[in-house]
């Protein structure tokens, strides 16, 4: 989808449905409202171990929307402090396997593995990108924060965010369309 | 001979390590407003007004412009004729490192060991650069860095006759590599020549100069200005979702180097670009 035409922005809501996630476009923009999980390197390691050893994850997963983040602490008065996306190839070696057990979502930045990709369209799901850098702005979509599991992590903790009118954007959809390819190819000069 | 008490030293630390993590440079808010004069791509224009608007809420209710308040990286110049008293001088950057993370609710991301991971809890120990400088002052460059960034930094020993074009090759492909992960627009740092590690200190330090000041050298100026535009025709744009943005500016530092080799390496900073410095004043001591 191109970069300048007017796309608008649709809300859409977290967990999320099948034909929600099917619907989504490479390149469309939304505000996401409802309850995300938050998780990084060390959090994933420790769910995929737990799958490995057949035990369950710390929350349900089916549905699910995972924000690629470590939140700095909250400041009194806050619920979060700054808390933007973290860059998501990081957990390329973990997404398939969360994915293959219900994940629907996956909120970050930056480039995603073939593997990835692959597991994003076998399961017919979606990786949005949040504004990287950004995290003070983001910060003030999160409603309310609650670490649900390891806590012995600090900042990289498995969160239950309550997020509003979050914005992202579809950085590769069930399609298996990707936006930094697609984007990037209309202001490339070459030579 | 003159002397400053380590807890100066201290609280400029603690001090340098709160402003430069929650309110973004001057130069860089100038340069996305510039880069929003000239960026085609719709997608890449919001991006830029959303990160000039996120540097506004950061100000406004001091928090941190982004999540990743990084790992301190210090350069510290000391003055030779200056005497540090009460204490050690690498322990008081650390300990002003440790308490401008703790009163600015910084994250810490410093873990002990590079494969144990356990988070030191304080964001210590900071990385430190020394250089002794003529003088009785001590200037401390605080530049915080966060590892989206960090990570997509390379370093290679070209050899003398591979000459410049291999080596602007390398760097327009480091950033080409990097694409949309360092969180573009980004500023490019560049160190030349030296030895392995000098140039990778170059590199980093490239990143303290303001965006806008160019190499004093013309040559390295011109060079600056090539590289910025090749990297500007990647076509990554402001997060990588497209466009004509991708890097604010190239800086280049450049330093001696030996007959058999020609080191380059280059460090990114993402649109964040943190750098605040002080020079303190050292006090006539007392007891002369």
């Amino acid at each position: 989808m191109s970069n300048d035409k007017t796309v608008e922005t649709r809300k859409i809501s977290a967990p999320m449905d099948d034909t929600t996630a099917a619907s989504l476009r490479c390149g469309e923009k939304v505000l996401i409202s409802g309850v995300v999980y938050t998780g990084r390197d060390a959090a994933h390691k420790k769910m995929v171990e737990a799958l490995g050893r057949g035990e369950g994850l710390p929350f349900d997963i089916k549905g699910q929307v995972i924000y690629f983040v470590g939140p700095a602490p909250a400041s009194p008065g806050k619920v979060i402090g700054s808390a933007g996306p973290t860059t998501s190839g990081r957990m390329d070696a973990y997404s398939p396997s969360l994915l293959a057990k219900g994940l629907k979502g996956m909120i970050g930045k930056g480039l995603r593995s073939p593997e990835v990709i692959q597991a994003i369209r076998e399961n017919s799901a979606v990786y949005f990108g949040a504004i990287g850098g950004a995290g003070a702005l983001l910060a003030s979509c999160i409603k309310e924060a609650e670490v649900i599991a390891y806590p012995e992590l600090g900042t990289e903790a498995v969160r239950r965010l309550v997020i509003e009118d979050f914005p992202a954007i579809v950085l590769i959809d069930s399609l298996g369309q990707n936006l930094y390819e697609t984007g990037r190819k209309e202001y490339q000069i070459l030579g | 001979m003159k002397e400053i008490h380590v807890n100066e030293v201290i609280s400029a630390v603690e001090r340098l390590c709160i402003e430069a993590n929650c309110i973004l440079n001057q130069d860089v808010i100038d340069a996305l407003n510039k880069a929003l004069g000239i960026e085609e791509s719709s997608q890449g224009r919001e991006v830029l007004q959303q990160l000039l608007e996120n540097a506004e809420i950061a100000a406004k209710e001091n928090i941190p412009i982004c999540q990743d308040t990084g790992m301190a990286v210090l350069f510290v110049e000391v003055g030779q004729d200056l005497h540090i008293i009460g204490g050690d001088l690498t322990g008081a950057l650390n300990e002003g490192v440790r308490r401008g993370y703790e009163k600015g609710f910084l994250r810490k991301s410093i873990v002990k060991d590079p494969f144990n991971r356990i988070n030191t809890g304080d964001n210590t120990p900071a990385v430190i650069h020394y250089e002794i400088v003529s003088g009785d002052k001590i200037g401390i460059a605080i530049a915080p860095k966060g590892f989206g960034s960090e990570n997509m930094g390379a370093l290679k020993m070209f050899k003398p006759s591979d000459g410049l074009p291999a080596v602007k090759n390398f760097i327009v492909e480091t950033v080409d590599k990097a694409g949309p992960n360092p969180c573009p627009p980004i500023v490019v740092g560049v160190g030349l020549g030296g030895t392995m590690e000098k140039a990778a200190y170059l590199a980093k330090k490239a990143l303290l100069r303001p965006i806008g000041e160019s190499n004093p050298v013309e040559e390295y100026a011109r060079l600056e200005q090539e590289l910025l535009t090749k990297i500007n025709h990647l076509g990554i744009g402001p997060q990588g979702f497209g466009g004509r943005t991708t890097a604010l500016a190239v800086n280049i530092e450049v330093f001696p180097t030996h007959i058999a080799g020609l080191p380059a390496a280059v460090n990114i900073n993402c649109h964040v670009t943190r750098h605040r410095q002080v020079v303190l004043e050292g006090r006539v001591s007392s007891c002369e």
